[in-house]
C-alpha cells in the first residue's frame, strides 16, 4: 500500500507543475487574442476616452507578465481574484456553475457507467449475435452523432411531442431532489447516449481479448457456464482498461458539455468559461481552465490506482 | 362626471382611444383632468379600446443575447438581457409610450427656455426604490452624472456631450443645460443606458446592488442564467400586471423556440425568420412582427468615381427590388426602406415621400444620362451583417442585370469587418441600430465632418437644416425640416437602404398585450413585464 500512496504524492505534485505550466500558457493565449476587455464590455459604444477610462479601472493598463504574476500570488494562497468584467469573486461565481456540472456528470455516470459495463459484458456473452449488433450500432451510432442534434431530437420526442419532460433545464434554488432529476434527466440522457458506446466497446473489447486465454478454455473444460466464464475469470482481469476508459469519459463529462449546456439551457462551468472567453476575462478563464486540467489529472490519477488495485501482480509486487 | 360637458368629453376621449389616436397613458392622464377616479377611466378604457388588463400570474419571459459577465452598470448596458431586465427594475426620467409617442416616467413633466438650452424635468413625487427610498432630483443628477465626465466609463457618453451642467431644483425638479439647443432631450433620456439608480451621496449611484425604481424588484438571479422579480407595490407607474417575473436567459434559438412551443416559458424575445412561418402555423402561439428602426443600409461614396455622379447613386438605387428581397432574404419579416434613414416607427417619419420602387428601365436612362453605360462596380458585403447578407447581395446583383449594371458581390470575412471594410470599401453593406431620434441618427452618419459619414456625403443645404432643426422646439416646422433632410438623401444621398429589420418575437397562450407595442425594443419596447398580462 505504501507503494501507492507514494505514487499519489509523486503524481499530485507532478500535476501541480502541469498546472502551473497551463496557467502560463492559458494566460499568454488570452493576451494573444484580437481586442481586449474594454472593447469587448462596450462594444459598439466605445471611444477612445471611456475605452482608457475602463482600461484604467480594470488594470489593464499594468504590463502583461505583472498582471500575471498578481494573479498567480494570490492563487497560490486559493485566492483567484476577482472577475474583471463583474468584479465579483471568482470563486463564488465558478463553484455554484461547477457543483451544477458536476451534479450533471453525477447522474450521467451513475445511468451510463453501469449500464455499458452491463452491456458491454452481455455483448461479449453473445457476441456475432443480433443482440450484439443492434447494441453496437444503436450505441455507435449515437456516439457519431453530434451530441447538440442528439439533445434535439430527445427534445423532439420526449419534449414536444410527448411532453414527457422539460425541454430546458431552468434550475431554481427551491427544488426538492426528485424536481431536479426529472427537470435534468434529457440533458444527462443527452450525455449518457453520448458516452455508453466507448465505455461499452471497451469492455466487450476486453473482454473478448481474454477468452482466447488458455486459464479461459480450462474454465469452459470444466464446465462452467458461459457468463460465469465471463464475469468470475474474464472480468477481473479486463478492468484495468475499462478503468481507464470510465476515467476519460468521466472526465469528458466534466468539461466537453458545453454543447449539451447551451441546448438545454442549464447552467454549468462550460458555459462560463466560453462568456469569459468572449470578454476576455482572464481570471474566469484561468479559473475554468484549471479546474478542467485538474479534473483530467486527478481522473487519469484515480484509474492508474484502480488499475493496480485490481492488479494483484501489481498490488504485491516482488 | 354629471355634467353634460365631461360626458361629451369622455365620449370623445373613448372614441380617440377606440381610434388609436391616443395612448392608454394619454388617456388615463386626460380623464384624470377631466375629474374621472382612476379605476373609472380604467374600466373606460377597457370597453373602448381593449380587453381588460387583469392582475395575477407569473410571467416567464424566455430573452436571447444574455452573457454571464453582464452587468447592472448602466453604462456598459450592451446586451439584450440587460437591456430587458433594465426596463423591468428600473425606471427612466421619460418613455417610448405603445403608440411610439414621448410619455412621462419618473417625470411626469418636462418644459425647455425658447432656445432650447435648459430643460426643467419635474420628477413623480411618488416615485420610489425598492428599499422605499424616494426618488429625488439627486438620484437623477448622479444617475445622468454617470455618463458624463473624464473618468466616466459609459457607452452612452457621447450622447451627453453637450451637456454642461446638470442640477436640482429643489427636491423634485432637475435643470439640464445645454451647450447648444436640443431640442430632442426629453426623447434622448429613453436611452437604455440613462436608467435612474439610487444616490450613494457621493456623486456616485448605487449600480452594484441592482436596487431599481422600475415596476420589479430583483428577488433572486444570476446574469446569463435567470431572475426572478416581483412587483414593486409602489410603483409610480401604470400596469405591472403580473405578480412575478421570471427572466431566462435562453440564447440557443432552438431551445427558446422549443421552451415556447412547450409553455416552459410565456414569451421569446427573438424568433428565427427561418422557422417563422413554421411557428405561426401553431394556433397557440401568437407571433408579433413590429418595425423597428434598426436598418441595413449599403452606403456608396460620393466622393469616388463612379458614385461621385448622382445619376449613377440613383441608378443603383431604381435596380433594386426591395420586396422580393424582403420575402426571399427577411421572409416578409421587414419593412420597405426608401432611401433615406427614418423608420415609419420613428418621430418625425414624412409619410408623403414616395415610396422609391424596382426601374430598371429608368436606371438605364439614368446611366446613359451619366455616360456610365454598363456599369460595373465591386460591392463588399460578409455574413455578420445580417442573416443572408451576401444572399441580399447576390440577390440584388441579379436585379440590376435588368438595368444594364453588373455588381459584383465581394464577399469579405466576418472578422474586423467593421474595422478594415465599412467606411473603406466604396459600396458595402453594413447593419445599424436604431437610435432614438432623426437627429442622433443623421449628426452620427450623414454629418459632413462625422467620423462615421459612411457614403462621405456632402450636401450643404442637408448640413445646414440639421443644425437648424436641432435646436427648432416648433414641432411643425421641425417636422418640415426633417422632411426636407430625408428628400435630400433619398434624391442626392449616398445610401441605400433596402430595409428596416423588423423585430419579430412571439408570446404564448394565454398572453395578451395592448392594441399598439412600442417599437423602440423587441416585446412593447422591452416592457412586456410591465404592460401585458395574462387573460382570465
Amino acid at each position: 500500500m505504501g507503494d501507492i500512496l507514494g505514487l499519489v504524492a509523486k503524481r499530485l505534485g507532478l500535476g501541480l507543475i502541469i498546472l502551473l505550466v497551463i496557467s502560463v500558457i492559458i494566460f499568454f493565449m488570452v493576451e494573444l487574442l484580437p481586442g481586449d476587455i474594454a472593447e469587448a464590455v462596450l462594444g459598439q459604444g466605445a471611444t477612445p476616452e471611456n475605452l482608457a477610462a475602463l482600461r484604467k479601472e480594470m488594470g489593464l493598463d499594468q504590463p502583461a507578465i505583472v498582471r500575471y504574476l498578481d494573479w498567480l500570488s494570490g492563487a497560490v494562497m486559493l485566492d483567484f481574484g476577482n472577475s474583471i468584467v463583474t468584479g465579483t469573486s471568482v470563486s463564488q461565481t465558478i463553484s455554484e456553475r461547477f457543483a451544477n456540472t458536476l451534479f450533471l456528470a453525477t447522474y450521467a455516470a451513475a445511468i451510463a457507467v453501469p449500464i455499458s459495463i452491463v452491456l458491454g459484458i452481455i455483448v461479449a456473452l453473445l457476441r456475432n449475435s443480433i443482440f450484439d449488433r443492434v447494441a453496437n450500432v444503436a450505441t455507435l451510432t449515437s456516439i457519431s452523432s453530434p451530441e447538440f442534434f442528439l439533445g434535439y431530437i430527445l427534445i423532439l420526442y420526449l419534449a414536444v411531442k410527448t411532453s414527457m419532460f422539460p425541454a430546458i433545464a431552468s434550475l431554481s434554488s427551491d427544488m426538492d431532489f426528485g424536481d431536479l432529476l426529472y427537470r435534468t434527466f434529457l440533458p444527462a440522457l443527452t450525455l449518457v447516449l453520448v458516452v455508453t458506446a466507448h465505455m461499452m466497446r471497451m469492455t466487450r473489447a476486453a473482454i473478448i481479448n481474454l477468452l482466447a486465454s488458455p486459464y479461459i478454455e480450462m474454465a469452459r473444460l470444466k464446465g462452467t457456464p458461459p457468463w460465469k466464464v465471463i464475469v468470475k475469470h474474464a472480468l477481473p482481469n479486463a478492468w484495468a482498461p475499462i478503468i481507464n476508459v470510465v476515467a476519460l469519459n468521466l472526465a469528458y463529462l466534466i468539461t466537453g458539455v458545453v454543447l449539451v449546456e447551451v441546448v438545454f439551457v442549464y447552467p454549468g462551468i462550460g458555459q462560463a468559461l466560453v462568456d469569459a472567453v468572449s470578454k476576455r476575462d482572464f481570471p474566469v478563464v484561468q479559473a475554468c481552465c484549471l479546474i478542467f486540467a485538474a479534473t483530467f489529472i486527478l481522473l487519469n490519477l484515480a484509474a492508474d490506482v484502480g488499475a493496480i488495485l485490481t492488479n494483484p501482480r501489481l498490488r504485491h509486487p516482488k | 362626471m354629471t355634467k353634460k360637458t365631461d360626458k361629451v368629453l369622455m365620449d370623445r376621449l373613448a372614441s380617440a382611444a377606440r381610434s388609436g389616436d391616443i395612448s392608454r397613458r394619454s388617456f388615463m392622464h386626460f380623464a384624470a383632468a377631466a375629474g374621472m377616479t382612476a379605476s373609472a377611466a380604467t374600466g373606460l378604457w377597457g370597453t373602448s379600446a381593449a380587453a381588460q388588463p387583469s392582475r395575477g400570474g407569473t410571467f416567464r419571459w424566455g430573452v436571447h443575447d444574455g452573457n454571464s459577465s453582464d452587468t447592472h452598470d448602466p453604462g456598459t448596458y450592451v446586451t439584450r438581457q440587460m437591456i430587458f431586465l433594465a426596463h423591468t427594475h428600473r425606471s427612466y426620467l421619460t418613455l417610448i409610450e405603445p403608440d411610439n409617442s414621448l410619455g412621462p416616467d419618473v417625470a411626469t413633466s418636462w418644459e425647455a427656455t425658447p432656445d432650447a438650452k435648459e430643460w426643467t424635468f419635474e420628477l413623480n413625487p411618488d416615485a420610489s426604490f425598492h428599499s422605499g427610498k424616494p426618488v429625488t432630483a439627486q438620484d437623477v443628477i448622479d444617475s445622468l452624472n454617470h455618463h458624463r465626465g473624464d473618468a466616466s466609463t459609459s457607452a452612452a457618453k457621447a450622447l451627453l456631450t453637450d451637456v454642461t451642467d446638470i442640477k436640482a431644483d429643489g427636491e423634485n425638479a432637475v435643470v439640464i443645460s445645454l451647450a447648444r439647443g436640443n431640442a430632442d432631450l426629453p426623447w434622448l433620456m429613453t436611452d437604455y443606458h440613462f436608467a435612474i439608480c439610487p444616490s450613494n451621496g457621493d456623486g456616485t449611484i448605487d449600480w452594484k446592488s441592482g436596487d431599481g425604481c422600475g415596476p420589479y424588484k430583483i428577488e433572486s438571479g444570476e446574469f446569463g442564467i435567470q431572475w426572478a422579480l416581483s412587483r414593486h407595490d409602489g410603483w409610480h407607474g401604470e400596469g405591472a400586471y403580473f405578480d412575478k417575473v421570471e427572466m431566462l436567459i435562453l440564447n440557443d434559438p432552438n431551445a427558446r423556440q422549443t421552451a415556447l412551443v412547450t409553455g416552459d416559458v410565456n414569451c421569446v424575445s427573438l424568433i428565427e425568420l427561418k422557422t417563422l412561418a413554421l411557428l405561426e402555423r401553431n394556433p397557440d402561439i401568437k407571433v408579433d412582427n413590429i418595425p423597428s428602426g434598426g436598418a441595413i443600409t449599403m452606403p456608396m461614396h460620393c466622393d469616388t468615381a463612379p458614385f461621385d455622379d448622382v445619376n449613377v447613386r440613383n441608378a443603383l438605387k431604381l435596380a433594386m427590388n426591395r420586396d422580393e428581397i424582403i420575402e426571399k432574404i427577411s421572409f416578409g419579416a421587414a419593412t420597405k426602406g426608401n432611401d433615406f434613414h427614418l423608420s415609419p416607427v420613428q418621430p418625425y417619419w414624412p409619410e408623403d415621400i414616395p415610396q422609391r420602387e424596382y426601374d430598371p428601365d429608368q436606371a438605364k436612362s439614368l446611366l446613359k444620362k451619366a455616360g456610365q453605360e454598363g456599369l460595373s462596380v465591386n460591392m463588399s458585403v460578409a455574413d455578420s451583417v445580417y442573416t443572408g447578407a451576401v444572399d441580399m447581395c447576390v440577390l440584388y446583383a441579379e436585379q440590376a442585370k435588368a438595368a444594364g449594371i453588373n455588381i459584383n458581390v465581394v464577399r469579405e470575412p466576418n472578422d474586423g469587418y467593421y474595422s478594415d471594410v465599412w467606411l473603406k470599401k466604396p459600396f458595402s453593406a453594413v447593419s445599424w441600430g436604431a437610435r432614438p431620434t432623426p437627429d442622433v441618427m443623421f449628426t452620427l452618419a450623414y454629418k459632413d465632418d462625422a467620423a462615421w459619414n459612411e457614403s462621405r456625403w456632402q450636401n450643404e443645404r442637408f448640413n445646414e437644416l440639421l443644425l437648424q432643426a436641432k435646436g427648432e422646439l416648433d414641432e411643425s416646422l421641425r417636422a418640415e425640416m426633417y422632411r426636407e433632410m430625408c428628400v435630400l438623401m433619398r434624391d442626392d444621398g449616398g445610401t441605400i437602404i433596402p430595409f428596416f429589420n423588423n423585430w419579430v418575437y412571439a408570446r404564448g397562450k394565454g398572453v395578451e398585450r395592448g392594441e399598439d407595442v412600442a417599437a423602440s425594443w423587441s416585446c412593447d419596447g422591452a416592457r412586456a413585464a410591465s404592460r401585458w398580462w395574462f387573460s382570465t
